[in-house]
Formats: structure tokens, C-alpha cells, sequence
């Protein structure tokens, strides 16, 4: 996983709220096998007509946001399906940041296993973004996962929330399954009495 | 009692591995569930880092959200993407010795259905799938949980992932259920309320007699949609419907076992006196059938209401949210629910395609015809939800009716098969979500209850199923 530190990016604005993973990743590119190349099919359905026409007031297609790494959203991004493809997609398609006021919990823990930082900014605070990233052309702003701060250098200046230890993952880059195998001992002693508890069994 | 703890307390205090300081809690995770769609990277990923699966029989695989509902569609898979994915999990599965229900198999179904029916679901464990319809488990006294791909590799390396703890939310409805009000009624309403988002980072426990009156279909058709309003998981206290429900199943303890299993369920409900984080309690008197207007599953109304005016919106935000659903919907803020005409109806999917779904719109399709102008399709949850109810007759009702029976699967909740809407066509569906194009690009889904779903088809347009005469009957 790429380390993430601090992030100066041209921010994107899509402006709504409950954005579902089925909008972020649509069903029919959920059957492939692999792990790469979902990037082309972010917001599949709402990019592009039935006939494959580009839908030219959708965002992403704006040519002002080429190059956006960083997206600021409505409240409840990521609801809905636990698929991890979402998280592939942003991330294949350049995005490393998303600000919103909520995030759903499946996404959020989907983002944070690919690089991906979701930074939670009060309401009024996202609508301000959103205002400024719409009107104010090439609009950059800062995440600083470091210092726990979004910044727009023209006076926006928001701290933010976020648990240490998942901090200490991005920041250094960390797999989660060789963290936990420091505590295969642990594991190792647990599992024994556990396994004799057969009203727990699956089988 | 010192120091009482919730049902969620007592099971997650069970799972607990270590707790190192400064990071998450390692919780021990007594079965996955693992179907076509969200597993092949996880496997993928245990063979690229050399791992292996640390527990094969805490797992179990089946395939459902690719798989077509008519017998010579399922034996011969057109979709070459969709035939692949699903011959690498049967590969995966021989790998590494997971137990596969496959196609061709009489325990196939939903993984959400044939969990608890096979009596691999219990009380008290700790239930992961790459599915957030996974929360439907904890109908059982189980923690249950959805779960990405990465954390689907986690579990198959380790059994175990790393968690921080959920807050609790006790749901209490108390009271009566009126006729004709379901459990699939109980959750649109209680989604209405909190909203989507209404229990983010959240456990719900959902409580209170009228919870405890529902029969266990009913009380996994509520836990299942508990992420529909952002829960983590839902929960529901383990009593003697739990218990007959599973006594006797095919993996369910024998003998002294089940007494055995039976005494430390029995323990499990939330003592007296514990606390939770939040609470909320809902009158049942108050709850009606509701209809979903709207592309999310919060945006719900009584189907006796109009579709509302975005006018009413509390910020601009959501003002701009509704008025894009209803575009979307092609609905008038105003237009009466009851007047809303479908094209397509779909009775199915792991929230309200279990056996007493299946009887309770057989029920009201007895004797009926299915309006002229729409389409009706009924797909069992699995193979032993479709075996019993042709032994019940619930097929020829319901084809004699005019509805399509299928073959077990997702079918049309999610649209991975050949059954979608075709763009602009209206559904009134019995699963989970209605997000744009969910069931198909340019589809749109009305969530309602099996009994409402049927009465939509045969009326042509949604009804008021209080209303409704009910041939009881006819079901034996």
C-alpha cells in the first residue's frame, strides 16, 4: 500500500449526498477476478448515456477537474454494498482523498486497506468546500493526514478526526494480515479453548 | 445483577483475541460465508503472499448473486465473465478445502438464506461475509457482519480481524403489529426514521414484543436491512422460536450437545438493566405498509400518503437529493402512492425470500390473475425454500396466477443476471435497495412487502394490503 502523508491536490465537488457504491462501481463490472482496472468504470452510469455518450454536466467529466485526487462529497458517501470494488475504483481512477461529513462504515474500512484517506468535515464545513471547489477555478486544497488538517491556502483551515492506529497504517503503508500475525501466539492459545465451545461451531 | 452487558457485549467479550493498546481489538470470527463475487481477489491474494486458509471448516461457499434462475440458463452460463467467476471460486474452493454448495447442489441458495437454515448459523457467534446483507444472521443472537474483499483475505489468513468497537442502539417496538403491517414494514419504518445514516458505527439491537412476536423469517428479514440505515450489524435477543427454529437442522448439535448449546444461548440475551449508547422505542400501533418512492431506502412513505414535495426538504443538500430522485423515479411530488402504475413485479432475495414470504404472497395471489400489463416473477431463497413450497403447492398458485417461478438466487435484486428491468420500467420489488439502476440501468425500484409486492401485481399498481381480502384457506 502506498504511504500517504500529506496530499496537495485540485479538489472535485459532487455535490450529493448517500452516494451508494452501486453508483461509485455498477454491478455489471463486479463479475472480473482481478484487483486492476476498475478506474474506468467510476461512476460508470453516470458518466456516460445507455449508447455511450458522455454526460457532460456530470462532474467527472468536467474538464476544469482532470487530474483531481481529491473529491469532496454530501453526507453517507459509500452506502450500500460492502463491495470493495468502489475503493478500487476511486483508487485506480487518482483518487487519494475523499471529505465528507459521514462516511459508511464498510467503505470506510474498504478506503482505508487501499491508500485511500476519507476525512470527516462537519456540514457546514464540506458545504463551504463544495461552494468554493465549484466556483473558485483550480481549486487546490491540502490533506495533511500528518498533521490532521485540510487547508485551501486562502484562509480555509479545518482539523480533523482520525483514529491513531489506522493513521499509523496509511502513514507507514502497513498490510493488515502481517500486523495481526505479530499475535499468532496469542491467536494460537485463543483458538484452542475457543474450538471447545461446540455451540459456536459452525459445523 | 453487577455489571449487566447487552447481547453485543457478551458476544464480542466471547471473541476476543487480544487487545493490543493503541490499536484495534483482534475478534476472533467463528464462520465466513463466501460466495462468487467478492472472493476471488482474497484468494488471489493468499496465493500471491503464500498463505493459506487457517480455518477450511469455519468457512462455506455457495454461488447466488451470478446465477441465472431458469434451469437451462444456470446449466449453461452465456455470460462468459460471470461463467469465470464463479468456476474460479469452485477452484478456490478445491484449493484450499472449503465445503462448496454449488449450482447443481439442494442446499444451494442465497448465503444469507441457507446460513440459517442448514443450521450453520447459531447464537452467539461472530458471522462475517463479503455481503453487508450479512447483518441478516444476527436474527440469531449472532454478530453479524459485512465485510470487503481485503477483509475477506484477512479472515481466510487468520480467522480474526481487527475491530474497533461499535457503539449499541437498542430499537424497541412495543406492542401489536395491526394487519397487514410486516416485518418488512417494521424496517422501511424504522429506516424512514433514523435515516440512511441513522446508526453509522453502530450495533442495533432491536427489541420490545412486538419484535419478540415476529417468527424468525421475519426477524431476518429486519436484521438484514439494518445496513440500509448504516447499522454495523443488527441484532435480536436468541429465544424459543430460535431454538425450534434450529433444533434439528442438518448442522445444528444433537443429543446432549444441543442441551448443552442450548444452556449457554440461553444466557445470552441482554441482561436487565444494561445500557445502551442510544435507544429508541417505536409504538407497532403507529406502523402502517409502506411503499418506497425514492432512490434510497430512507426515502419511504405509507401507501396510503402521496409522493412528497422536495419543497419540504430540511437543507438544500437533500432538497436537491430528492428532486433528483424523483426525476429519476419519473414520480410528481403530490401523486397519490396507490396510484403509481408497475410494469414488472419481483417476489425474491435474501430480505423476504424465505418459506413464510413465499406463503404469505401466495396467500394473496390465490385465485387472482396478474395484471395484463405486468410482468411477476416469484424466485425462492434456496433449493430447500423451493422444495418446500412445491410441496406446499405454493407453485401452482402462484403460476396458476400467472407469476414466473424460478430457479434459487439473487435474481433480480442486483441485477448480476440475466434478470434486470429494462431502462424506465417500475418495479415493485420485496429486497433491499433502490438505488439508481440497482435492477437494472434506468430501472425503478419500489420496496414494499411480499404480501404488498403481490397485491401490486395482480392490481396492476400498488394497494393497500389492509384492505385487501386474504384467502388463508387456500395455504395449508
Amino acid at each position: 500500500m502506498e504511504p500517504f502523508r500529506t496530499l496537495t491536490s485540485l479538489a472535485m465537488p459532487l455535490d450529493r449526498t448517500n452516494v451508494d457504491t452501486d453508483q461509485i462501481i455498477p454491478k455489471q463490472f463486479l463479475k472480473r477476478i482481478e484487483r486492476t482496472g476498475y478506474g474506468d468504470f467510476l461512476f460508470f452510469d453516470w458518466r456516460q448515456t445507455p449508447t455511450g455518450e458522455p454526460i457532460a454536466d456530470f462532474v467527472l467529466n468536467d474538464p476544469r477537474y482532470k487530474g483531481a485526487q481529491i473529491m469532496v462529497a454530501g453526507k453517507n458517501f459509500g452506502c450500500g454494498s460492502s463491495r470493495e470494488h468502489a475503493a478500487w475504483a476511486l483508487s485506480d481512477y487518482g483518487f487519494r482523498a475523499v471529505i465528507a461529513p459521514t462516511f459508511a462504515d464498510i467503505f470506510y474500512s474498504n478506503a482505508g486497506k487501499n491508500g485511500i484517506v476519507l476525512v470527516k468535515l462537519s456540514e457546514e464545513q464540506v458545504d463551504e468546500l463544495l461552494k468554493n471547489a465549484s466556483t473558485i477555478p483550480n481549486y487546490q486544497l491540502t490533506v495533511s493526514l500528518e498533521a490532521q488538517t485540510v487547508t485551501d491556502g486562502r484562509g480555509f483551515n479545518a482539523s480533523f478526526e482520525f483514529d491513531a492506529f489506522r493513521k499509523f497504517c496509511l502513514v507507514e503503508g502497513l498490510d493488515d494480515i502481517g500486523l495481526t500475525l505479530r499475535h499468532a501466539a496469542e491467536l494460537d492459545t485463543f483458538e484452542k479453548q475457543h474450538d471447545a465451545a461446540n455451540w459456536l461451531k459452525a459445523k | 445483577m453487577s455489571n449487566p452487558k447487552t447481547l453485543f457485549e457478551k458476544v464480542w467479550e466471547q471473541h476476543v483475541v487480544v487487545e493490543p493498546k493503541g490499536e484495534p481489538t483482534l475478534l476472533y470470527i467463528d464462520l465466513q460465508l463466501l460466495h462468487e463475487v467478492t472472493s476471488p481477489q482474497a484468494f488471489e491474494g493468499l496465493r500471491l503472499a503464500g498463505r493459506k486458509v487457517r480455518r477450511p471448516d469455519r468457512s462455506i461457499a455457495t454461488v447466488d448473486h451470478n446465477v441465472p434462475t431458469t434451469l437451462e440458463g444456470r446449466l449453461n452460463i452465456v455470460d462468459q465473465i460471470a461463467a469465470k467467476q464463479i468456476s474460479t471460486l469452485r477452484q478456490n474452493c478445491a484449493d484450499f478445502g472449503i465445503e462448496l454448495y454449488d449450482v447443481d447442489s439442494r442446499q444451494q441458495g442465497i448465503v444469507h438464506v441457507i446460513g440459517p437454515e442448514l443450521g450453520i448459523t447459531k447464537p452467539g457467534m461472530t458471522i462475517v461475509c463479503g455481503d453487508s446483507h450479512t447483518s441478516t444472521h444476527g436474527a440469531f443472537g449472532a454478530l453479524a457482519f459485512g465485510i470487503g474483499t481485503s477483509e475477506v483475505e484477512h479472515v481466510l489468513a487468520t480467522q480474526t480481524l481487527p475491530q474497533s468497537k461499535p457503539q449499541t442502539f437498542r430499537i424497541s417496538v412495543e406492542g401489536e403489529l395491526p394487519q397487514g403491517v410486516t416485518a418488512k414494514d417494521v424496517i422501511l419504518a424504522i429506516i424512514g426514521k433514523i435515516g440512511t445514516d441513522g446508526a453509522t458505527g453502530c450495533v442495533v439491537e432491536y427489541a420490545g414484543s412486538a419484535i419478540r412476536s415476529l417468527s424468525m423469517e421475519g426477524r431476518m428479514t429486519v436484521c438484514n436491512m439494518s445496513i440500509e440505515a448504516g447499522a454495523r450489524a443488527g441484532m435480536i435477543a436468541p429465544d424459543e422460536k430460535t431454538f425450534a427454529y434450529l433444533r434439528g437442522r442438518q448442522f445444528s448439535p444433537k443429543g446432549d450437545a444441543w442441551d448443552k448449546a442450548v444452556a449457554e444461548w440461553s444466557k445470552l440475551p441482554s441482561d436487565p438493566g444494561a445500557m445502551f449508547d442510544r435507544e429508541l422505542v417505536i409504538d407497532a400501533a403507529t406502523l402502517v405498509p409502506y411503499v418506497s418512492w425514492g432512490t434510497s431506502p430512507g426515502m419511504v412513505a405509507p401507501v396510503t400518503a402521496n409522493v412528497p414535495d422536495p419543497a419540504n426538504a430540511a437543507t438544500d443538500i437533500d432538497r436537491k437529493s430528492f428532486e433528483r430522485a424523483l426525476e429519476y423515479m419519473d414520480l410528481k411530488a403530490g401523486t397519490p402512492l396507490a396510484e403509481i402504475e408497475i410494469d414488472r413485479v419481483f417476489i425474491g432475495s435474501c430480505t423476504n425470500g424465505r418459506i413464510e414470504d413465499l406463503r404469505a404472497a401466495a396467500r394473496v395471489a390465490a385465485g387472482r390473475k396478474v395484471s395484463s400489463h405486468v410482468s411477476a416473477m416469484v424466485v425462492p431463497g434456496s433449493q430447500q425454500v423451493k422444495a418446500q413450497a412445491e410441496k406446499e403447492g405454493l407453485d401452482r398458485i402462484f403460476r396458476e396466477a400467472g407469476f414466473d417461478w424460478r430457479e434459487p438466487g439473487c435474481s433480480m435484486c442486483l441485477g448480476m443476471n440475466p434478470d434486470i428491468l429494462s431502462p424506465g420500467e417500475r418495479c415493485a420489488s420485496t429486497s433491499n435497495r433502490n438505488f439508481e439502476g440497482r435492477q437494472g440501468r434506468g430501472g425503478r425500484t419500489h420496496l414494499v412487502s411480499p404480501e404488498m409486492a403481490a397485491a401490486a401485481a395482480i392490481a396492476g399498481h400498488f394497494v393497500d394490503i389492509r384492505t385487501w381480502e386474504v384467502r388463508e384457506e387456500v395455504i395449508a
